[in-house]
């Protein structure tokens, strides 16, 4: 378990990093197209070497990601079709053609249709990964583990790059930075990370890894160091909660993973302190509130030394003036005069010097 | 070709990727037209929990399991508009996020399933999520007809409304439509056209069928009603083209599945599509710069 919790951990972190930018860019789509290509490089880049271990097949699926994303790009450059059908284009088609030659040509290979689809984590670790005769650890761990150090260190690089194109890509042309090579490092970045964590979790179950951890960060940041950050730290620990709960139930490990993200998520949506929905409800519930107590002063406010004044602060019958219900209206008054804002006199209100300066603060 | 024809169990298979084609053709291209070609790739994700669910329940008739599935992918519809509308995320995000999670859970409940359920040789489930076409029958050809008449229904009697949606919902708000309503009536239809094609075409392939004949045919007309039918008539040949190409390029020691080739044959039409636009273009351009 301690081996699959390593790889899963690892996987995870590798891709909340360039997932960050994929969220910010509105790009996860594209890495949804680029992961189920990744089949095709793999499977041509074997026609090619004729070996299933070789680190060609890494590359050749890591260039079939960018090869897609170029294709798409060529696609909507000719104005025919938008972004999104020709995404919806490009990638089944790539991916009939990977399946279509995976089944007819490489039966009875080590490359198994079922398994490069849905990935296994259980059998990741498997693998040992060796350079030069050394032993680095399982294959799925070392591998994920190698991808995340490098684009940290890509992204520390070129941080100041990446957060101008990603936030405005116009001004980042103008100053004379290149977003297209900043847009291709950053496909490349995210392709060579789906083929790391593809033996684990498969091309489906890492879009969750891409998209989850920091759509549930952005709800809790606006700083892209803290967002990176705190991708990467949800991404680990579901990984670590997941993998637990998997060898608990005896069921999938790259499944379960996702359903604990989906839970964060959804967790972070309610809870997350300034734009979760309970935060909303909340907020939402406060300003009603203000609204109440102030429309109250200004009631009192208005009658203030008129004749009328004795009729329209007296206590009992408030309600009637306000046209809100008798508890309402107790509610109220109480909370305006825990606020300090009105006193009780005789059998009226009458307003503080506080709540004069409310009223008048309000109906100016 | 003709002789495959004359095998009874070809050509109940190749009819019914052909009305699949069809059905796909027609509502996706409103899917297009709206730029939410991804829909149906989201939702043939996200409905495998409702397939597993469905299943786990002692559903395993294909009507059941095809109504779980349809249950699963709306719900997911629903939290990605949710998400969007509420500002929690932007839509790829959302649409992402929510196809891999659904997808995720599918895959927890099918290994418990595998588990627990004594009978569960795997029961058709495999066929859902890679797509099997040889294994259709007639009562499966029947229940895509039904399903395409119903649409065709729908979208007729919602004619007008479904026009302005596509082209400008906000005047069409202005007019007084329910839109939030007829947008999620249009998912639906997305939504059950997707996990009614499931079974023969798998869950990648599905999607590329809302997409290639719409695009397809948007390259040829510019009047929804008329592309929608011939996005319908791509949708079916490429089916139909699918289903024989893949039999002929079968031979006795491999088998060609029939999901990918359908795919090529809708890509193949998409392209020829999308070179005679240019085509086109370029015989304008060449005529302005002579005249």
């Amino acid at each position: 378990m301690i081996d699959t919790m390593l790889v899963m951990a690892a996987v995870a972190a590798a891709c909340a990093v360039p997932g960050v930018f994929l969220v910010l860019r509105k790009m996860v789509l594209v890495g949804d197209a680029m992961s189920h290509v990744l089949l095709l490089g793999i499977v041509l880049a074997f026609f090619v070497v004729r070996d299933p271990a070789s680190p060609a097949l890494f590359f050749g699926a890591a260039a079939a990601g960018v090869v897609t994303v170029a294709l798409v790009e060529l696609l909507q450059h000719t104005r025919l079709l938008k972004e999104d059908a020709a995404i919806g284009l490009v990638f089944p088609a790539l991916f009939s053609i990977g399946t279509l030659l995976a089944s007819m040509y490489l039966r009875n290979t080590h490359l198994d249709v079922d398994r490069v689809l849905l990935g296994s984590a259980e059998l990741a670790y498997l693998d040992r990964f060796t350079i030069a005769g050394r032993d680095l650890g399982p294959r799925g761990f070392a591998v994920p583990a190698m991808v995340f150090l490098a684009t940290v260190f890509l992204v520390a690089v070129a941080y100041k790059e990446l957060k101008l194109v990603s936030f405005d890509p116009g001004l980042a042309t103008t100053l004379g930075f290149k977003p297209a090579l900043v847009h291709y490092a950053l496909m490349l970045g995210v392709s060579l990370t789906t083929v790391s964590a593809f033996d684990a979790v498969g091309p489906v179950l890492v879009l969750a890894f891409f998209a989850v951890p920091p759509a549930a960060a952005r709800l809790l940041t606006n700083r892209l160091s803290i967002l990176l950050v705190l991708s990467v730290a949800i991404a680990v620990s579901a990984a670590l909660a997941g993998t637990w709960l998997a060898f608990r139930l005896d069921i999938t490990t790259a499944g379960t993973v996702c359903t604990v993200l989906g839970t964060l998520f959804a967790l972070t949506i309610l809870a997350a302190p300034d734009r979760g929905l309970i935060a909303e409800l909340l907020r939402r519930r406060r300003l009603i509130r203000e609204l109440h107590g102030t429309l109250l002063v200004v009631h009192l406010h208005r009658h203030e030394g008129t004749p009328a004044e004795a009729e329209e602060s007296r206590r009992e019958g408030l309600e009637a003036h306000l046209n809100w219900s008798r508890e309402q209206t107790a509610r109220v008054s109480r909370r305006a005069q825990a606020e300090g804002w009105i006193v009780a006199v005789g059998d009226c209100w009458k307003l503080t010097d506080a709540g004069r300066d409310r009223a008048k603060a309000a109906g100016t | 070709m003709i002789g495959l024809f004359d095998e009874p169990a070809v050509r109940t298979v190749a009819l019914g990727t052909a009305a699949i084609g069809a059905l796909a053709g027609f509502i996706g291209t409103f899917a297009v037209v709206r730029r939410q070609s991804l829909l149906g790739d989201a939702i043939s994700h996200a409905a495998l929990p409702g397939l597993a669910l469905a299943f786990l329940l002692g559903a395993r008739s294909p009507i059941v399991l095809i109504a779980g599935a349809a249950v699963a992918g709306w719900i997911a519809m629903a939290l990605v508009a949710g998400m969007v509308r509420g500002r929690h995320a932007s839509f790829d995000t959302a649409l992402g996020g929510a196809l891999a999670v659904f997808f995720g859970i599918g895959l927890a409940l099918l290994t418990a399933i595998q588990k627990h359920v004594p009978d569960a040789t795997r029961h058709g489930l495999d066929r859902y999520l890679f797509g099997q076409a040889a294994i259709m029958d007639e009562t499966d050809v029947r229940v895509v007809a039904a399903v395409g008449l119903v649409s065709l229904g729908i979208v007729l009697a919602l004619w007008k409304p479904i026009q302005l949606l596509c082209f400008d919902p906000d005047f069409a708000a202005v007019q007084g439509w329910p839109i939030r309503r007829l947008d999620a009536l249009l998912a639906a239809l997305v939504v059950v056209a997707t996990v009614t094609g499931l079974q023969a075409v798998g869950v990648v392939l599905m999607s590329s069928l809302l997409v290639a004949p719409a695009v397809a045919a948007r390259q040829w007309l510019n009047r929804l009603g008329p592309m929608a039918a011939l996005a319908a008539a791509f949708g079916g040949f490429a089916g139909f083209a699918g289903t024989i190409g893949s039999h002929l390029l079968s031979a006795d020691n491999r088998t060609v599945p029939t999901g990918p080739v359908i795919v090529l044959v809708a890509t193949a039409l998409v392209a020829i599509s999308l070179a005679r636009s240019l085509f086109a273009r370029r015989v304008v351009v060449l005529a302005r710069a002579t005249s």
